[in-house]
């Protein structure tokens, strides 16, 4: 019995549907198309899956898409909460499961209808009673605002400028620009496009936020002994880790002590600790990218530089293709797809495989991070 | 009475959902009074209100009235799409305050140019990091809320 997750499993299938603003497809077909696709891509057979995890806030349940696909019996199953926060930690404890002999076969997956489907934030004057007393009154009604918040604080600390946000917000664009599968290929951006863009929460603007995309994804995960039979390049998962920092609260974390330091530094403590590789040996990484502001906090989190270096650490094209720290080379949730961040999942596999549309040469090594800002997971995939 | 929340297509603001934690909270707003619950075994204030202190664990509180002053930790400028009461007055600002008698415990909040005025009634160019404000309270559907006023108006 492995006393560590470090490389006793592997990623060995992934599978994803077409990304668009509306696809015709139900939640729950497209996540059967993601999984099956992810299943073949792997070359093992749909009865063969015993374990299933998703996030909280999937719609389509394990009994459903387990029933569709043809799978066996399922002897593990797990949701992570806390949104765009549970994307990695459902490949982690898929690994957890596996290389504690509860499962042989995993299949972690995300389906979102969100171009076409409701907007929570949008349409519902339905409020949560905590913490929403504190602030839906008050007009904090989406993400974006709460993210905001903590954006201007960051800005006013740090000195980090709107140019700053807008290499993140580049960086994704010009690797989307390269990724036929992405919803703004053949799409690029411009400084000028950027400054000029509407405000959705000030100081954000329309390409701080992340797109909305009808969509789904999946992957295959088996013990590394299984992966070395399997069709195609195993990709270990290296060390993985969730993230609930003292004192959280969610989305908004204003009432930590140190509001600045969320969910990615609890998250990469206990990363960093399980693997033989340090934030330097990191090849290319995959950073959660719901909103451009989170990726200097996830840099300064995951120790890729100092706190309040995250927006300088953005300068001269650290971000590109060639640069420092490439990141979301499909494109990222700011213009690959939004479907709560599994795509950075796949995408570093695509990576440690060689088959990026965006390839970083003889990549190694790959973070991959899941939604900062809330309860959060990551993982580290190696080749 | 029409109310600067309402909107013409008669939607208004949400209101506060208070859970069994914060309902003192509004029940001292209803008095005009801004209040935190406060550890009676240690003495330490803790926001969000909830059962039990997390530095000492004692399940005995208080609700201690503040002073009503802070300075703005951070603020934004929410624009449409937005449920529509908050539309009609987009954009408009939203901060974080920081109580000075507790710097620790941030409240969301709105500043106005004064207790009924709409969310948008003051200049933008006034809303800076640090500037001190104070608390007072206005009343939206039958609930009291407050909001914020530049000490400095």
């Amino acid at each position: 019995m492995a006393a560590t997750l470090k490389d006793a499993t592997a990623i060995v299938g992934i599978g994803q549907t077409a990304f668009a603003k509306r696809l015709p497809s139900s939640e729950k077909e497209l996540a059967c198309r993601a999984i099956l696709a992810a299943l073949a891509d792997a070359g093992i057979a749909p009865s063969e899956v015993d374990a299933f995890a998703s996030y909280t806030m999937e719609e389509t349940d394990e009994v459903e898409v387990a029933k569709a696909i043809g799978a066996g019996d399922v002897t593990f199953f797990s949701k992570v909460g806390y949104g765009g926060g549970g994307s990695c930690a459902t490949v982690g404890h898929l690994a957890a499961a596996i290389a504690t002999g509860q499962a042989t076969v995993g299949v972690a997956w995300r389906s979102r209808k969100r171009g076409s489907g409701p907007r929570p934030w949008k349409n519902t004057a339905v409020q949560l009673p905590t913490p929403g007393q504190w602030t839906r009154p008050f007009g904090l009604l989406r993400p974006a605002d709460e993210i905001g918040m903590l954006a201007r604080r960051y800005m006013h600390e740090y000195g980090a400028t709107r140019d700053h946000l807008f290499n993140v917000a580049m960086a994704c664009r010009n690797r989307a620009n390269e990724n036929p599968a992405a919803m703004m290929y053949e799409r690029p951006l411009t400084r000028e496009m950027y400054m000029s863009s509407r405000m959705i929460s000030e100081p954000l603007c329309l390409f701080d936020n992340c797109l909305e995309t009808d969509g789904a994804l999946a992957c295959v995960i088996v013990s590394a002994e299984r992966a070395r039979d399997c069709r195609q390049k195993p990709v270990y998962v290296h060390s993985a880790a969730q993230g609930l920092p003292a004192q959280h609260h969610g989305m908004v974390n204003y009432w930590n002590d140190d509001p600045l330091s969320g969910p990615a530094w609890t998250a990469a403590r206990h990363l960093w600790k399980q693997a033989d590789f340090g934030p330097s040996d990191v090849d290319v990484a995959q950073i959660y990218d719901a909103f451009t502001p989170l990726i200097p906090l996830s840099l300064e989190g995951y120790g890729f530089c100092g706190r309040g270096e995250g927006a300088a650490f953005t300068e001269g094209g650290a971000l590109e293709l060639g640069g420092r720290l490439p990141i979301n080379t499909g494109g990222g949730g700011l213009s690959e797809a939004y479907v709560h961040g599994f795509n950075l999942i796949n995408e570093g596999v695509k990576q440690l495989r060689g088959t990026s549309t965006a390839q970083v040469p003889d990549a190694a090594t790959c973070l991959v991070t899941a939604g900062e800002g809330v309860p959060t997971s990551a993982i580290l995939l190696r080749a | 009475m029409t109310t600067a929340e309402e909107t013409t297509a008669g939607e208004s603001l949400l209101l506060p959902v208070p859970d069994e934690d914060g309902a003192p909270f509004w029940e001292y707003a209803a008095r005009g009074e801004l209040r935190v619950q406060a550890c009676t075994a240690c003495g330490r204030l803790r926001f969000p209100p909830r059962p039990c202190c997390p530095h000492c664990q004692s399940f005995d509180s208080e609700w201690r009235r503040t002073s009503g002053r802070g300075r703005i930790w951070s603020w934004v400028r929410p624009h449409p799409p937005l449920l529509p009461a908050y539309a009609a007055q987009a954009p408009y600002n939203v901060i974080l305050v920081e109580l000075a008698d507790a710097p620790q415990i941030r409240l969301a909040g709105n500043l106005v140019t004064s207790a009924d005025a709409p969310l948008n009634s003051v200049d933008p160019a006034r809303l800076r990091i640090g500037a001190r404000v104070q608390a007072v309270f206005t009343e939206v559907g039958g609930m009291s809320v407050p909001r914020w006023v530049l000490e400095k108006a």
